[in-house]
């Protein structure tokens, strides 16, 4: 304990002063967004996001933040640092999860209504495209060379792929029931689907020019739970490839997975009803919303542990850090 | 018109590379059997005109937008009928050469009419019936149920009632056949779950008069002195399933006690408050198409053409055969806004599925209820378990 307590103070000294990276936190029920200092886990600030805050994420260069405000039927743009409300980009219908190219130009947008991805210029804040997807569009995901943007459908339980070229869709692949999350390796060579009703997440195989090929079914199972509250919605792969985490929401854990083998390691206790995660920048820690807790989980990465907890706003949805 | 047109066309598009997809045309039927009843005791609850069928219509759009990406379309044609005329639009739906066909109907037609459709090797959906009988040994190998029985319903009280602690139980019962059936499944679901029926009391239907001026004031004389002394107990439990003195209860007993069952806190497929496990979708895309707030009868009738859908996104097939097979098979699951996953139970054709608990304006809790475990899964601490069932038709 002791040596313990040395070695933590000792890493504090010797932490490198940066400027302190931020976590943004949507909270679905409160219409915030909660910001964490990822230096001090101290909560900084709160501010009104608009109705219904779920999807969540950054400017490339960290400056601005967007969320979906679902009941305001638009994306909601503010400062990261001085938390003042920009502009908002027009998004279709009950807006829920997006996903931002990596030039930043272009935000994906689900709009879970409407069977439609609505496709934004965040620029010149005009729609450029619209494509119909299957019902209840939710999961957005992007190949990291961004050809192609992944979206999940909910009620058809398929994973659409996109071109980011034409706006047409390429490719359609089955997968279990509700499908919440799309996320890809950083290599590209790899996208995982998760199923929250099927309790599955679908592993896929992506060939050189972006064909998926589902391969492998990742199941969960813990001692002392129900299966039917397996429920996978969050999904983050780290860079290197080798580690998946997967938020099981009611089963208030984070799996962790082997991104290679795909054999599942270990579960995380987090708060109640794990929702959506992301690593800090540097990903040393993965943050996870607990929307029935309100409060979120740091887990240390490489340790694979939970280490605290911090209360937000009011149902927690998405995260999203900066540096 | 516009979007359609877009959306057609660029899964046509989708649908030609990928090449392996096989057209399906899936044509199914709702048939409605509209039988003279008096009115309900409260105007919330008169039947809409589309009672059900906008379910289908909804399904319909479901099914047809994944359909849309496979090449499968989707068509339901839905029919009313007063009871003397239902033969006759049975036989016009098989002769349409439709297989698929979901029944609005009571028990009797609905065995009739089931045996009419097996004739023509047609699947039939239960989307009303509760009866347990027909989950028993009225059971037909031609029949699913995604409507719950009166044993799913009754179970799903009663843990909820012995989860509170609230196991003595007065039992008021409604004189009509109806009623004593359900009431049979109340005093079987005591036995269940280890809850005591104190008191045991049949309120007998002479007719009412709810809407003269004096009618409440009956009520009010009448059912406090009906209640009164009544052994100690801790809830009421009412089973009126014809509608005509449950809802009353709550505010005139002799002892002040919660009312479940027909009136109070009721159990349902679905209403049209739910909001959790992604239910806002559902009640959205309902609003928006029918201008009206669901009804559990048209989420039963979405659900049987979902299972419909299921099997034909998934196994290619629209063939009566193949979509029972399918459904009965361990590869089913369908996600139905209500937290997990239903399936059907191969013993009786019986969707398993949680039942919401609802006190006319929100979701007081869903069973089963924390605790109630089982080997197969909890669900089936609901209703017919598989050593209870007197079904062969299955095997």
């Amino acid at each position: 304990m002791k040596s313990l307590l040395l070695s933590t103070s000792l890493a504090v000294l010797m932490a490198v002063p940066a400027y302190a990276g931020k976590a943004f936190i949507s909270n679905e029920r409160g219409n915030t967004i909660t910001v964490v200092n990822t230096e001090t886990w101290e909560v900084e600030a709160e501010f009104f996001a608009g109705n219904r805050p779920r999807g969540i994420t950054a400017s490339p260069d960290g400056s601005v933040i967007y969320v979906c405000a679902s009941d305001d039927n638009l994306v909601r743009v503010f400062d990261s640092t001085t938390y003042e409300e920009l502009p908002s980009l027009p998004s279709g219908p009950d807006p829920e999860l997006f996903i931002l190219e990596p030039s930043g130009k272009r935000l994906y947008i689900a709009n879970e209504d409407d069977n439609l991805v609505t496709v934004t210029d965040t620029e010149t804040r005009t729609i450029l495209a619209e494509v119909p997807v299957g019902v209840e569009p939710e999961g957005m995901g992007m190949s990291p060379d961004a050809k192609f943007v992944v979206n999940t459908s909910e009620t058809t339980n398929m994973a659409h792929f996109i071109s980011t070229e034409d706006y047409t869709i390429k490719h359609n692949i089955l997968v279990d029931q509700r499908p919440r999350y799309a996320q890809y390796t950083a290599d590209g060579s790899r996208l995982f689907v998760t199923s929250e009703i099927g309790g599955t997440v679908s592993v896929m195989d992506i060939a050189e020019d972006g064909t998926p090929t589902l391969v492998h079914k990742i199941s969960f199972e813990v001692a002392g739970v129900q299966p039917e509250w397996l429920q996978p919605v969050g999904a983050k792969v780290t860079s290197d490839g080798r580690r998946l985490f997967v938020a099981l929401g009611p089963a208030n854990r984070v799996a962790v997975v082997d991104a290679q083998s795909l054999e599942v390691l270990d579960y995380i206790l987090v708060g109640q009803r794990v929702w959506q995660l992301d690593f800090t920048p540097d990903e040393k820690y993965l943050l996870t919303t607990n929307g029935n807790s309100n409060d979120i989980t740091v887990i240390d990465v490489a340790k694979e542990q939970a280490i605290r907890s911090i209360q937000v706003g009011q149902q927690p949805w998405g995260v999203v850090t900066i540096e | 018109m516009f979007r359609l047109h877009t959306s057609l066309a660029a899964a046509f598009a989708v649908f030609l590379s990928a090449g392996a997809a096989l057209a399906i045309e899936v044509k199914a039927a709702v048939l409605r059997i509209d039988y003279p009843t008096l009115l309900p005791v409260s105007r919330y609850d008169l039947p809409p005109d589309d009672l059900g069928f906008a379910g289908a219509a909804l399904a319909d759009e479901d099914n047809g937008t994944t359909g849309g990406f496979l090449g499968h379309t989707y068509e339901t044609i839905t029919v009313a009928v007063p009871p003397e005329d239902a033969d006759a639009a049975m036989a016009k739906i098989l002769e349409d050469g439709i297989r698929l066909v979901v029944l609005q109907s009571r028990k009797e037609d609905l065995l009739r009419l089931t045996d009419q459709a097996a004739e023509a090797g047609a699947l039939v959906f239960n989307a009303r019936a509760a009866d347990n009988g027909l989950r028993d040994d009225a059971c037909r190998a031609n029949l699913l149920h995604t409507a719950p029985s009166h044993g799913m319903k009754a179970d799903a009280v009663a843990q909820f009632a012995v989860w509170k602690k609230w196991t003595d139980w007065f039992l008021i019962a409604g004189s009509n056949p109806q009623d004593m059936a359900l009431a049979e499944a109340y005093r079987k679901a005591a036995g269940k779950f280890g809850a005591r029926i104190v008191e045991d009391r049949s309120f007998e239907d002479t007719g009412g008069s709810r809407r003269t001026d004096s009618g409440y004031v009956m009520v009010q004389r009448q059912l406090p002195t009906f209640t009164q002394r009544a052994e100690d107990h801790d809830v009421v439990i009412a089973a009126d399933e014809t509608d005509y003195f449950a809802r009353f209860l709550s505010y005139h007993l002799w002892t002040p006690r919660p009312v479940l069952g027909s009136g109070g806190l009721v159990p349902t497929s679905f209403h049209g408050a739910h909001e959790a496990y992604g239910a806002m979708q559902y009640q959205t895309r309902f609003e928006a198409l029918t201008g009206r707030y669901v009804r559990a009868e048209d989420y039963n009738v979405w659900l049987a053409l979902r299972v419909v859908g299921e099997a034909v996104t998934r196994a290619n097939t629209a063939d009566p055969e193949g979509v029972r097979n399918y459904a009965l098979s361990d590869e089913f699951e369908l996600a139905a806004f209500k937290g997990q996953k239903v399936t059907f139970r191969d013993w009786n054709g019986q969707l398993r599925q949680p039942i919401l608990l609802h006190d006319g304006m929100i979701t007081v809790s869903v069973s089963p209820q924390e605790g109630f475990l089982h080997q197969t899964s909890p669900l089936d601490t609901m209703g017919l378990d598989r050593p209870e069932s007197r079904c062969t038709a299955f095997e």
